[in-house]
């Protein structure tokens, strides 16, 4: 490298840092403070914690339920995320590949569920989950969201397959294979990479999901760990060190699964998925 | 010849049975409760008697008239500078700074810029509201340590300094998206138009106007597509940090359904709101598309 050009490499360098340390900087504190005593909060924002104190986060864990939210948060994430994985792996394929008669209007129909707001849906799902006794159960949760999945879902694997490499699925039905083998025999196994960014982001969407479990559900056991988090932040927000440690246990399964699958999460989220 | 075409013998509908599971619960849930929005705009309704009154128009009517209407639209404005304005052009600088060499280190750049997207909004809230904090937040901690006490004050429950200090928290969370975004855009620029620039003695300035931007506009479409609709359905941060207060200086349309529909029961307004909203976005999706459309 020419000095010159290291002359200019460095101060950009700094300014990038700069707006790297005021997006690290907040988590690094909130991860500290969740060590903190009271007394160590009121020290130093970003001072370090004399020792590891997890007391904090076993009280979130316990005497904040969070292990009942956690619970509750995995069994409606991994539900949403296989059915609407697998219903979407179906429809992308119809759309993509197979005759469907009156496509032009069935196709817009589902991608609509994608742009709107859940605001433009909560009201009524609220009313008809009441009338058939379903707030308050796991289906209030799972069901509107494997829908709203599937539309972007749809939208994601009807691209794939549309691109999908037509000599194979063409030599795939000259060899006798029906449409059921085609998908899943030839098809599916190079769907594999484009299949993981989709799970990874309903995944993280309805891990976060947020409206919806607000209202849906009522009862304190049946929260997901977000709202369980907003309802502890209305009760101990001055409770610095706790509100940190029950945040860390919302975000670190995402922060986990993030640090394994970064490249589908910025890849798929590149590609114009839109946080809520 | 695979390309949704029939084969021989294979009945019309083939392609409506691998529709159908993921049809019909989007319909259920999603695409029935949509329509239901709109037809409860036009009655009123307390949401639990069983009289439900049509009443035409009157909610949106109602609706132009409100003051809290205004003031929640005119926030969402606000909310479009610094979720999409801002943090696009702190993209574009920064992305610009970089160029289209590989660095070393920019996969560790790009982890941590992205971090804020796949955060929880309630734990992004939760997070700023330390920040925040007026006694022990890093924000008036820091301003104390430097000397600066008279600046400090309660920012979330400051009427002049809560919308703006909320906006900035969409700030963080988008501009490092927009970067990334630009970032894997510009890799596709030819760097034949670049030293053919230099050679002509074109700025950098002038090479960002004149090379730069024009190649990016996929990428500007999705950054403001993606940007512009979080800053209309801010809901979660809202809740968490402020509740729309104090007063209603932090009031967004989000907010405002969930008020009306969960706490006020006031069921034909707030879907008549809702309505409106998704008509917005959708309007703005729709101006965007159209405009990539014509780019290309």
């Amino acid at each position: 490298m020419t000095h010159k050009a290291l002359n200019k490499l460095i101060p950009n360098y700094l300014i990038l840092t700069l707006f790297l340390l005021v997006i690290i900087i907040p988590i690094i504190g909130l991860v500290m403070s969740s060590f903190k005593t009271d007394i160590e909060v009121i020290e130093g924002p970003l001072s370090f914690p004399s020792t590891l104190r997890f007391n904090y986060y076993k009280e979130a864990w316990t005497t904040g339920r969070f292990s009942l939210f956690f619970r509750n948060s995995v069994i409606v994430a991994v539900s949403v995320v296989l059915v609407s994985v697998f219903l979407s792996t179906l429809t992308g394929y119809a759309f993509g590949l197979l005759p469907v008669p009156g496509q032009r209007i069935l196709y817009p129909i589902l991608l609509i569920g994608y742009m709107i707001p859940f605001e433009a849906v909560v009201i009524p799902l609220y009313h008809f989950m009441n009338k058939i006794g379903m707030t308050n159960t796991y289906w209030a949760l799972i069901l509107p969201q494997i829908g709203l999945s599937v539309s972007f879902g749809t939208l994601w694997m009807t691209t794939f397959f549309r691109n999908a490499p037509k000599d194979l699925i063409d030599a795939a039905i000259i060899d006798g294979c029906n449409r059921w083998d085609t998908l899943w025999k030839i098809l599916w196994p190079i769907a594999k990479p484009a299949t993981m960014t989709l799970i990874v982001l309903v995944f993280m969407w309805t891990w976060n999901e947020f409206l919806l479990a607000l209202v849906l559900v009522q009862e304190e056991s049946m929260r997901t760990l977000p709202v369980g988090l907003a309802f502890f932040q209305g009760r101990y927000s001055a409770n610095i060190p706790l509100m940190a440690s029950g945040a860390l246990i919302v975000a670190g399964p995402i922060l986990i699964i993030y640090m394994i699958f970064q490249r589908h999460f910025i890849r798929g989220m590149l590609g114009g998925a839109v946080k809520g | 010849m695979a390309t949704q075409r029939r084969l021989p013998g294979e009945s019309r509908f083939k392609g409506w049975i691998y529709l159908a599971p993921g049809l019909i619960i989007y319909l259920v849930f999603v695409f029935y409760p949509l329509l239901e929005t709109i037809r409860t705009s036009f009655y009123q309704w307390d949401g639990f008697s069983t009289n439900r009154s049509f009443v035409g128009l009157s909610n949106y009517l109602r609706l132009f008239q409100d003051q809290q209407f205004f003031q929640a639209i005119q926030n969402n404005i606000i909310f479009i500078v610094f979720y999409s304005i801002i943090p696009i052009i702190i993209g574009l600088f920064l992305a610009s700074l970089l160029g289209r060499k590989p660095i070393p280190g920019l996969t560790f750049f790009r982890t941590v810029l992205f971090l804020p997207q796949i955060l929880s909004m309630v734990v992004v809230g939760v997070t700023w509201r330390w920040i925040f904090n007026p006694t022990f937040g890093l924000l008036n901690m820091t301003l104390k340590t430097i000397g600066l006490d008279s600046l400090a004050k309660a920012w979330l429950g400051d009427f002049g300094w809560a919308l703006p200090a909320v906006g900035l928290i969409g700030t963080w969370v988008q501009y490092g998206f927009c970067m990334i975004l630009f970032l894997a855009g510009m890799q596709r620029i030819p760097g034949e138009y670049f030293e053919a620039a230099q050679l002509d003695g074109a700025s950098e300035f002038k090479q960002l106007l004149f090379i730069t931007l024009p190649s990016l506009r996929p990428e500007l479409s999705v950054a403001l597509m993606t940007t512009i609709i979080a800053a209309l359905r801010v809901f979660d941060l809202i809740y968490v940090t402020t509740r729309g207060g104090p007063g209603d200086s932090t009031l967004v349309t989000g907010f405002l359904v969930y008020r009306a529909a969960f706490q006020q029961n006031k069921i034909g307004y707030a879907a008549a709101l809702a309505t409106i909203m998704t008509v917005i976005i959708f309007g703005i999706s729709m101006i965007i598309q159209h405009l990539q459309k014509r780019w290309e």
